[in-house]
C-alpha cells in the first residue's frame, strides 16, 4: 500500500534557510545543510527546497550549493525556485535533485512543464501552486513568491498544470502559510478532486492533527511543513506516528531480520 | 570487485554513487561502452523518458556493448527504475500505442503504462510502497522483510511475459513489478539510492551476492 508522505519544507535565502508568515515577515532558521543531513539521517520521506528569491535576480541558480546539498541526501530531493529553463533542470538533476518544483514560469513559460515532462517525465515535474483565497469564494493564484497575482483560479489552473504534464501539485495558502492554524482544507480537497495527480498539501500545518485532517478529510497524498517542525517540537517522525494512529498508511523505518 | 554505474547521459547519477560509497565501495563511474569490460558488475541506472533513455543507450554504443558483455560475458547487471525497464523487450512509452520502443531485450515483456495496467489510483505513483518477495530465498532480498518500504517514483511499469522474472510486486490497485530477475540481471523499478538503509542494504547485497 502506498505511504502517505511527510515533507519538511526547506525555504532558502541566500546564506540559510528562513521561514515566514503569509510569505513574509522571514525569520531565520539557520543553515542549510545541517538541516539536510539531519532530515536525512531521520530518513524522512522526502525533502523539498525552495529558493525564495532565485526568481528576483539575473543570475543563474545556484548549482554549486545545490550539489552540495544533495551530496548526502539518500531521501528524495525537490528543488525549485527560479527555473525558467530546460538547461536549468538537466542541472539540477545531475546536482543531485530528484524533481523540480515549478511556479512563476509556469505562468510565463507554460510550455516549460510540458518540456520538462517530455525529456524527464511526469514524475520530475512538481508543479508548485500559491494561493489566496478569494472574497466572492475560489482561491486566485499568486506567482514570484505570492506577490504577484498570476489571474488564474485554482482549480483550472490545476487541471491545466495536470494537463501539460505536472506529475504532482504542491497547493500553497499563502494566508495560511506560517500561521501554524491549521491547511485550508477546502483549497486542498478542490484541488485533489480536480486532478488524478498526486495532491501535496501545503500551508497552515501547526499540529500533528492537522496533517491527519489534510488526508483523512481533504484527500491530500501528502503533506509539506516548515514552520512546525523549525519553530516547535514536533518532528516528521512524530507526524508519522500520529498519520498511523489515525489509519493513515505511512512508511515504516526499516528494521532487518535476522537473514544470514 | 569494481562496481561501475553506466553514465549514458541520464539523470542523477550522484546519489546512486554516494550510496556505493556508503558501503565503502569505491564504484567507477563508467562513461564509455568499452570500459564495462573491465568491470565486475554494473548498476544502470535511469531516469525520465524511456523512449529518451533507449535512445542515448543506442548512441553512445551501450545497446550492443551491453549485449555483449551482459549475455556474452556474463558480467552482473543491475536496472534501477527506467534501468530496470530498459531491460525490457519494449516499453509504449514515447511511442503510438502498438509499435513500442525496443529496449535492451535481457528481460522478455514489455513496459506500460500504469492505467493500460488497470491502475485507477492517483499517477504517477510516488513514495514509499511496502513490497512482497514472490520467493524466499532471493539474495538480493537477503535480510529484507516482506512489507519493507522502498520509494518509487513513476508512471510506466514493466510486466514480464513470464511470472517466473518477477521478485518482488508492490501493491497499488493492482499488482506492480517491484524487482525483477532472470538469472545475473537483476532490475527494481524503486530507487534503492532514494530509500536510505534499506536501499543500501540492497545495493550492498546485490554487489556481495553470488554474481557479483
Amino acid at each position: 500500500m502506498l505511504k502517505v508522505r511527510v515533507i519538511p519544507t526547506l525555504l532558502w535565502k541566500q546564506f540559510g534557510l528562513v521561514k515566514g508568515v503569509g510569505f513574509d515577515s522571514w525569520r531565520r532558521v539557520g543553515p542549510v545543510l545541517p538541516a539536510i543531513k539531519v532530515y536525512n539521517q531521520r530518513e524522512v520521506d522526502e525533502l523539498v527546497l525552495v529558493d525564495i528569491v532565485a526568481h528576483l535576480g539575473d543570475e543563474d541558480l545556484d548549482f554549486e550549493s545545490i550539489d552540495e546539498f544533495g551530496q548526502d541526501c539518500f531521501v528524495p530531493l525537490t528543488v525549485g525556485g527560479g527555473i525558467t529553463r530546460i538547461d536549468q533542470v538537466q542541472r539540477l538533476l545531475r546536482a543531485g535533485a530528484d524533481k523540480v518544483a515549478v511556479n512563476t514560469a509556469a505562468y510565463t513559460h507554460p510550455e516549460l512543464v510540458t518540456e520538462i515532462a517530455r525529456r524527464h517525465g511526469a514524475q520530475c515535474v512538481v508543479a508548485s501552486i500559491d494561493v489566496r483565497a478569494q472574497d466572492g469564494g475560489g482561491w486566485a493564484c499568486f506567482s514570484h513568491a505570492g506577490k504577484q497575482a498570476a489571474g488564474r483560479e485554482v482549480v483550472a489552473w490545476a487541471r491545466e498544470l495536470q494537463d501539460r504534464g505536472a506529475g504532482e501539485i504542491l497547493i500553497t495558502s499563502i494566508e495560511r502559510d506560517g500561521t501554524m492554524q491549521g491547511h485550508d482544507l477546502p483549497l486542498i480537497e478542490a484541488v485533489a478532486r480536480a486532478v488524478d495527480i498526486p495532491v501535496i498539501a501545503s500551508g497552515g500545518a501547526g499540529h500533528y492533527q492537522h496533517m491527519v485532517e489534510a488526508v483523512t478529510q481533504a484527500g491530500a497524498s501528502a503533506v509539506a511543513a516548515a514552520s512546525m517542525f523549525h519553530f516547535t517540537e514536533q518532528t516528521p517522525a512524530g507526524a508519522k506516528a500520529a498519520l498511523a494512529a489515525a489509519g493513515v498508511p505511512v512508511r515504516q523505518a526499516f528494521v532487518p531480520d535476522a537473514g544470514r | 570487485m569494481k562496481v561501475g554505474v553506466i553514465d549514458y547521459g541520464v539523470g542523477n547519477l550522484g546519489s546512486v554513487l554516494r550510496a556505493l560509497e556508503e558501503l565503502r565501495v569505491a564504484p567507477v563511474l563508467v562513461n564509455r561502452a568499452a570500459d564495462m569490460h573491465a568491470i565486475d558488475c554494473l548498476i544502470l541506472p535511469g531516469a525520465g523518458n524511456f523512449a529518451d533513455c533507449a535512445r542515448l543507450l543506442q548512441e553512445g554504443g551501450w545497446t550492443t556493448a551491453l549485449r555483449d558483455e551482459v549475455q556474452g560475458y556474463s558480467r552482473p547487471l543491475l536496472g534501477v527504475c527506467v534501468g530496470m525497464q530498459l531491460l525490457a523487450d519494449n516499453s509504449t512509452e514515447g511511442t503510438d500505442e502498438g509499435q513500442g520502443t525496443p529496449g535492451l531485450g535481457f528481460i522478455p515483456g514489455q513496459v506500460q503504462h500504469l492505467r493500460t495496467l488497470g491502475c485507477t489510483q492517483r499517477v504517477p505513483h510516488v513514495g514509499c510502497n511496502g513490497i512482497t518477495r514472490t520467493r524466499a530465498d532471493e539474495p538480493l532480498f537477503l535480510g529484507i522483510p516482506d512489507g519493507t518500504d522502498f520509494y518509487f517514483v513513476h508512471s510506466y511499469a514493466f510486466a514480464p511475459q513470464d511470472s517466473a522474472d518477477v521478485l518482488a510486486t508492490t501493491d497499488y490497485g493492482v499488482p506492480i513489478t517491484a524487482a525483477v530477475r532472470r538469472g545475473h540481471v537483476w532490475g527494481t523499478q524503486f530507487h534503492p539510492e532514494k530509500s536510505s538503509r534499506v536501499g543500501f542494504r540492497l545495493l550492498k547485497n546485490f554487489i556481495e551476492g553470488p554474481a557479483c
